[in-house]
């Protein structure tokens, strides 16, 4: 590791990867940090030592990102696995813990590429053992071949959830129902925007083939269902609901719930970027231009991490955030740069032009925004109700902060990555105010946990 | 309850400690995920109420996977790959401080 690095990249999935070639190609001496031990974020991970025996069910969509990992591992850039990142501030400093050590270290420029996390489902019983997000699975197969034992119950909406039900069907998982939140109506709203989702046709083609793939293995399906129930004393054993006016009640050990995913926006906002609210999915997102630059000087978002567009418009714009430091830097001039990016701006064009019709086909479902039940936990960690919250509102409390001092939500070891968003959503149907305006908990380091030692024996490089 | 869907692969073993019990595990799972193909349906108990937790992301946000590791608390079991020799433990409630 070197004292000074001209591009900081934190997280390393497709974006990261991107920028870090990108960057060593001009000249950039450049750290790439993250999390896991291997490089791939969670679309490509592990993908490295993916088994023979998965080759087939893990598909070409996965192993298209070799050719990105080869070009990363042949590129230069420093490389810090396991690393946890537990500060960034707008002076771009970067407070990492490696190897139990913990260090600051400044950047020329910083590349927050640390992608998405699943929008979390708070429902009845969501916090029994059993209970997983679906894309906690998919993570599971990639990084250690493994899968719930079943019989799985799937619930929710989003492709996420018809991709993880053909991984259990390939891998003969016992599925006992998927249980879709989305409905009929869905489909009509998101059919203005399939003409433009055709220059993405691929996508739709392989929503299709997964469909058909759950058609044919008989999985019992529920479209438009209300009022999800994870029952259960001490494990999850099932899930009730109601479709169509019928209640239903499936039996399954482990019930994966999926409504889309959303940006990771630890670092973003801890740094003090501007954030805007996206209607259509539900979510902040950072304020970017066509570099991914954010209204901090020096600090850029790109991948998911800056708005949900997928692995490959991921990919495009790490390539641009990496042209653009370099251009920054003045390793290449505007003119050079803008040659270059013409064919990664062209490919987050057509990559973008499918998100329209998912977004409108797969809202997120209304009972995980606002749980309508005061007895649903919205933070798992302190365990406060959506009661307890709505009860704070009533007593004036208007401000996520304000109702986190109230009640402890979001208070607890996830520093409210679990409860944020259902926190504010909350607060603006209670109080009937524009979520805008009542925005998000505040985001303060350390971002992860750190012990006072580590702490203490902080090495600074400036 | 987690499945390894190839059992018998030729891949290099660890062995761990978790709960007192000697595992032997797949090189290159993560703590959580080895000790619940296990069989451990729980890892932690709720710091308030004392209910049963397990992993929910898988991806180091949800933060219910916090086990003992090497006599350290708190950490993310779920981003942190098996070594032979390791000493998990669950985590009931929440940990209190060592003072010297």
């Amino acid at each position: 590791m070197s004292d000074e690095y001209d591009l900081i990249i934190v997280g390393a999935g497709p974006a990261g990867l991107a920028a870090a070639v990108t960057a060593s190609r001009n000249a950039l001496k450049t750290l790439l940090v993250d999390e896991q031990a291997d490089p791939g974020g969670q679309i490509y991970r592990s993908i490295e030592r993916a088994l023979p025996e998965n080759r087939s069910a893990l598909g070409p969509d996965y192993f298209y990102g070799q050719k990105l990992l080869e070009d990363f591992r042949g590129s230069g850039a420093d490389y810090l696995p396991e690393t946890t990142v537990w500060n960034v501030d707008r002076e771009l400093n970067i407070g990492l813990l490696t190897n139990g050590q913990a260090k600051q270290i400044r950047g020329k420029h910083i590349l927050l590429s640390a992608g998405a996390m699943e929008r979390p489902v708070p429902i009845p019983g969501w916090t029994l053992p059993g209970v997983m997000g679906a894309a906690a699975a998919d993570i599971l197969f990639k990084s250690s071949d493994m899968l719930p034992a079943g019989p799985v119950v799937l619930a929710g909406s989003g492709p996420l959830l018809l991709l993880v039900a053909c991984r259990l069907i390939d891998n003969d998982v016992p599925l006992a129902a998927m249980v879709e939140t989305s409905s009929a109506r869905d489909y009509l709203r998101a059919i203005p925007y399939l003409p433009g989702a055709f220059r993405a046709y691929n996508y739709l083609l392989k929503g299709l083939s997964m469909r058909y793939k759950v058609l044919k293995a008989r999985i019992p399906v529920f479209q438009g269902c209300r009022d999800l129930v994870v029952t259960g004393d001490e494990e999850a054993d099932g899930l009730r609901f109601t479709c169509h006016g019928a209640d239903q009640h499936v039996r399954a050990s482990t019930v994966l719930l999926h409504e889309g995913v959303v940006p990771n926006l630890q670092f973003s906002r801890l740094a003090g970027c501007d954030h805007e609210w996206f209607a259509s999915q539900r979510y902040w997102r950072p304020v970017i231009d066509k570099w991914g630059r954010t209204s901090l000087e020096g600090i850029s978002v790109a991948g998911d991490a800056s708005g949900i567009r997928g692995a490959k418009t991921a990919e495009a714009a790490g390539h641009l955030a990496g042209l653009d430091a370099a251009c920054r830097m003045k390793h290449i001039s505007d003119a050079e740069r803008d040659r270059l990016a013409a064919p990664y701006l062209k490919a987050v064009t057509r990559e973008r032009s499918i998100r329209p019709f998912l977004d409108h086909l797969f809202p997120p479902a209304c009972q995980a925004l606002v749980p309508p039940d005061d007895q649903t936990i919205v933070c798992r960690c302190e365990e406060l109700t959506a009661g307890q919250i709505r009860e704070a509102v009533a007593l004036g409390a208007l401000d996520p902060g304000q109702v986190k001092g109230y009640t402890r939500c979001g208070m607890g070891p996830c520093q409210g990555r679990m409860c944020g968003l259902t926190l504010s959503e909350i607060i603006a149907s209670s109080a009937s105010l524009p979520i805008e305006s009542v925005g998000q908990l505040r985001v303060r380091a350390p971002l992860k946990p750190l012990t006072i030692n580590q702490l203490a024996d902080l090495e600074i490089f400036e | 309850m987690l499945k390894r869907l190839h059992e018998d692969r030729p891949a290099a073993t660890v062995t761990i400690e978790f709960e007192g019990e000697k595992l032997k595990v797949l090189a290159g799972e993560t703590v959580v995920a080895a000790v619940m193909a296990a069989g451990a349906a729980f890892v932690r108990t709720s710091a308030v109420s004392g209910a049963h937790r397990a992993p929910y992301c898988q991806m180091g946000v949800c933060f219910e996977c916090l086990m003992e590791i090497d006599g350290v608390p708190n950490r993310q079991a779920c981003m942190i790959p098996v070594r032979d020799g390791m000493v998990v433990k669950r985590q009931y409630g929440a940990m209190e401080l060592d003072y010297e």
